[in-house]
């Protein structure tokens, strides 16, 4: 079992004739994920890679049956995009666009708020299920299928953990980027109550950085209520503050969000924080049992 | 985006946020002129700079006469202002704002952001004003009173009503009216303007009764940019890092540090993961610098350009985690971009993902000194030796 996606999912790519759409749609379908249509507004009708493009998600969603999305759509047009998708009908909404404007998200949060939808991101690689489905922009081959769970707010940092895993002979079942936005789709602790029922996931990875107050947050949670073993890496112990370190959540604002701080909340909750990224593979090794 | 306290002004004032007379003045005659348009004395003299404590670093003067305004405007303008929150060079003073004086009667604080767990704008009032937020919420957390803002809503009469009649003793009705009048024009600026912040600190009643924003702070949502143009135009780049400006015309994520080891990562996740394990190998980084996820050769040598900028810097670590970008084609863009840079710092690279063992063999072959590490943990150990191999010369 995997949590949000599997190998039935069925996803419609939004932005599909984009430059990036395109790209990653053609991964997605070399990975095995069913994509089963696109939709750029104007180009129903078309052909791209391989699959049929709509105007429109409701297209796609009763044609095809599409239950997931993932969202190529620029900047300015990404909230409506992910409106449309939960308006729809859609069940997972992934997306990967970064640079949304922030009041755009508090609509959307709002928006998504009484539907029974996830959210995703953005500014997020996607969801891997590795073996089943990858719905997103990360390497496929770096994952392979196993039993550790992932939640990251960050994308290269995420393989390079993945990478590690996969090299230490522990696979995943199921990677999720939450994505470097101050507002985003889903938390730690949505995902983290998603893989306490998976009976395939053995124990969760946690990766979090500056900015906020999330790592505190899913610190409490796991110590309240999540049994599973989980090892947790903090980036930005050196960032300075009032700087927004690359992606726009990653800012210590008025003394919050600091690393320090963020490393206290988890070791306090009993979690072990690897004391760098170098030592993550072997820190989780011995969290899980493994040395 | 940050902008002046004399452009926030400027910007209260449409939206009907009362705001002190005041003028911009650029040179000392300028200042000397505005001051006989503007009442006083006293007047008060506010150095132009985006940082904040600048009246502990000097840089907010109230004055008697006229020529103390234009002797303070000597001063301050073209020197560089020493803040809190600034380095110790600090940042040059262009600007002055020249104000008129007022009799202050109570201050508070007022000021929206958005809530990021709460997923909303937020408007925060507190009655201890003139002192900075983050103090007050350490040493007296009773004191910050915060209502959420419904988007589905907006910002509701009830709203304002329940931070201001919170206040002891409760001001005049009139100046309960024209504080609430203030509340309600303010989310309409953070909304309007894709703010991420603004405050006003103080806010204040003055002994006549009115409502006056002393102070303003007013940043925008840089993901916001591409619909705000009219604000885009009053972006003052003249205290910011050069190199930090050269890599924003690139697209690349730059900030300077104060240590030694360049950086330069693909993602910025990693890349803050990467400065901590400059930091813990014993040295400091020199910056952080994120080229993208998708980094290309292009991207490579500009982030190079700029490393090289730098001219404290004593080694570059380059961090690359291949993903759908093969190892093979960035090892060619770092051999690339390393000859055309003609870098003369040792340079350890640290490839990984993709193609690795391709774009390993691409680099020792090159005939450039690279210092190849395997893993992280070979990289951190060839940073150290780095430093110490200098503290040993």
């Amino acid at each position: 079992m995997s949590i949000l996606v599997d190998d039935k999912s069925r996803v419609v790519v939004q932005g599909i004739t984009g430059r990036e759409g395109t790209f990653h749609t053609k991964q997605m379908l070399a990975y095995g994920t069913s994509v089963v249509g696109g939709v750029t507004p104007g180009k129903g009708g078309q052909v791209a890679e391989g699959v049929p493009v709509f105007h429109s998600v409701r297209d796609a969603v009763e044609r095809e049956g599409a239950d997931v999305s993932c969202i190529f759509v620029p900047p300015p047009f990404a909230a409506d995009a992910v409106m449309e998708a939960a308006a729809s009908g859609i069940k997972v909404i992934v997306c990967i666009t970064e640079g949304i404007p922030t009041l755009d998200m508090v609509k959307v949060d709002r928006f998504l708020k009484d539907r029974d939808v996830v959210l995703i991101g953005p500014n997020c690689p996607g969801i891997i299920s590795p073996g089943k489905t990858k719905v997103g922009i990360m390497p496929g081959d770096i994952h392979r299928p196993g039993r550790m769970g992932v939640i990251s707010r960050s994308g290269t940092l995420t393989y390079e953990v993945v990478g590690q895993l996969t090299g230490v002979g522990l696979g995943q079942s199921t990677c999720i980027g939450i994505g470097g936005d101050p507002i985003i789709g889903s938390s730690f602790i949505d995902h983290l109550n998603r893989f306490k029922d998976d009976p395939e996931t053995n124990g969760v990875v946690l990766i979090g950085e500056i900015g906020g107050t999330a790592e505190e947050e899913a610190a409490e949670y796991i110590k309240a209520s999540f049994s599973k073993p989980v090892t947790a890496f903090i980036a930005g112990k050196t960032a300075p503050p009032g700087k927004r370190m690359g992606h726009a959540g990653a800012i210590i604002a008025g003394g919050k969000g600091k690393a320090q701080d963020k490393i206290k909340a988890l070791k306090a909750a009993g979690i072990a924080v690897a004391p760098s990224l170098a030592e993550l593979g072997k820190t989780v090794l011995k969290v899980m049992g493994r040395i | 985006m940050k902008i002046h306290e004399y452009q926030a002004k400027e910007i209260f004032g449409k939206w009907g946020i009362p705001v002190p007379n005041g003028r911009v003045a650029t040179d000392p005659d300028e200042a000397g002129k505005v001051c006989e348009m503007i009442n006083g004395p006293p007047w008060v003299v506010k150095a132009q700079v985006h940082a904040g404590g600048r009246g502990k670093g000097g840089g907010v003067k109230v004055v008697m006469e006229k020529d103390a305004v234009v002797s303070t405007a000597k001063s301050l303008l073209g020197s560089s202002l020493v803040t809190p929150q600034t380095g110790p060079e600090g940042v040059k003073v262009n600007q002055v704002l020249i104000e008129e004086g007022v009799d202050i009667d109570r201050e508070f604080y007022l000021g929206m952001v958005v809530d990021r767990a709460a997923a909303m704008p937020a408007m925060i009032f507190s009655p201890a004003g003139g002192m900075s937020i983050e103090e007050v919420a350490a040493q007296t957390p009773e004191l910050i009173w915060t209502e959420c803002v419904d988007p589905a809503t907006g910002w509701m009469p009830y709203q304002a009503r329940n931070l201001a009649y919170r206040l002891d003793p409760l001001p005049s009705t009139e100046t309960l009216r024209e504080l609430i009048n203030v509340m309600a024009n303010l989310y309409k600026v953070f909304m309007s303007l894709d703010c991420s912040l603004v405050e006003i600190n103080p806010l204040i009643i003055t002994k006549a009764g009115k409502v006056l924003a002393l102070d303003a702070k007013l940043n925008i949502d840089d993901n916001a940019l591409f619909r705000q143009k009219e604000i885009v135009k009053l972006e003052d780049t003249s205290g910011t890092d050069p190199l930090e400006l050269t890599a924003a015309a690139y697209n690349l994520n730059y900030i300077r540090l104060d240590g030694n080891i360049g950086a330069m990562v693909n993602g910025a996740g990693l890349a803050m993961a990467t400065m901590d394990l400059i930091k813990g190998a014993g040295a400091e980084p020199a910056n952080f610098l994120d080229v993208g996820g998708g980094a290309t050769e292009e991207m490579i040598t500009k982030g190079f350009e700029i490393i090289l900028g730098d001219d404290r810097v004593r080694a570059i670590l380059v961090n690359i985690f291949g993903g759908i970008l093969r190892c093979d084609v960035l090892a060619r863009g770092v051999v690339a971009a390393a000859q055309k840079s003609r870098i003369q710092v040792p340079l350890i690279v640290r490839l990984e993902g993709t193609n690795v063992d391709e774009g390993r063999k691409i680099l020792e072959g090159s005939g450039l000194k690279f210092l190849v590490a395997k893993d992280l943990s070979e990289a951190a150990g060839l940073v150290a030796a780095q430093v110490s191999g200098e503290s040993g010369s």
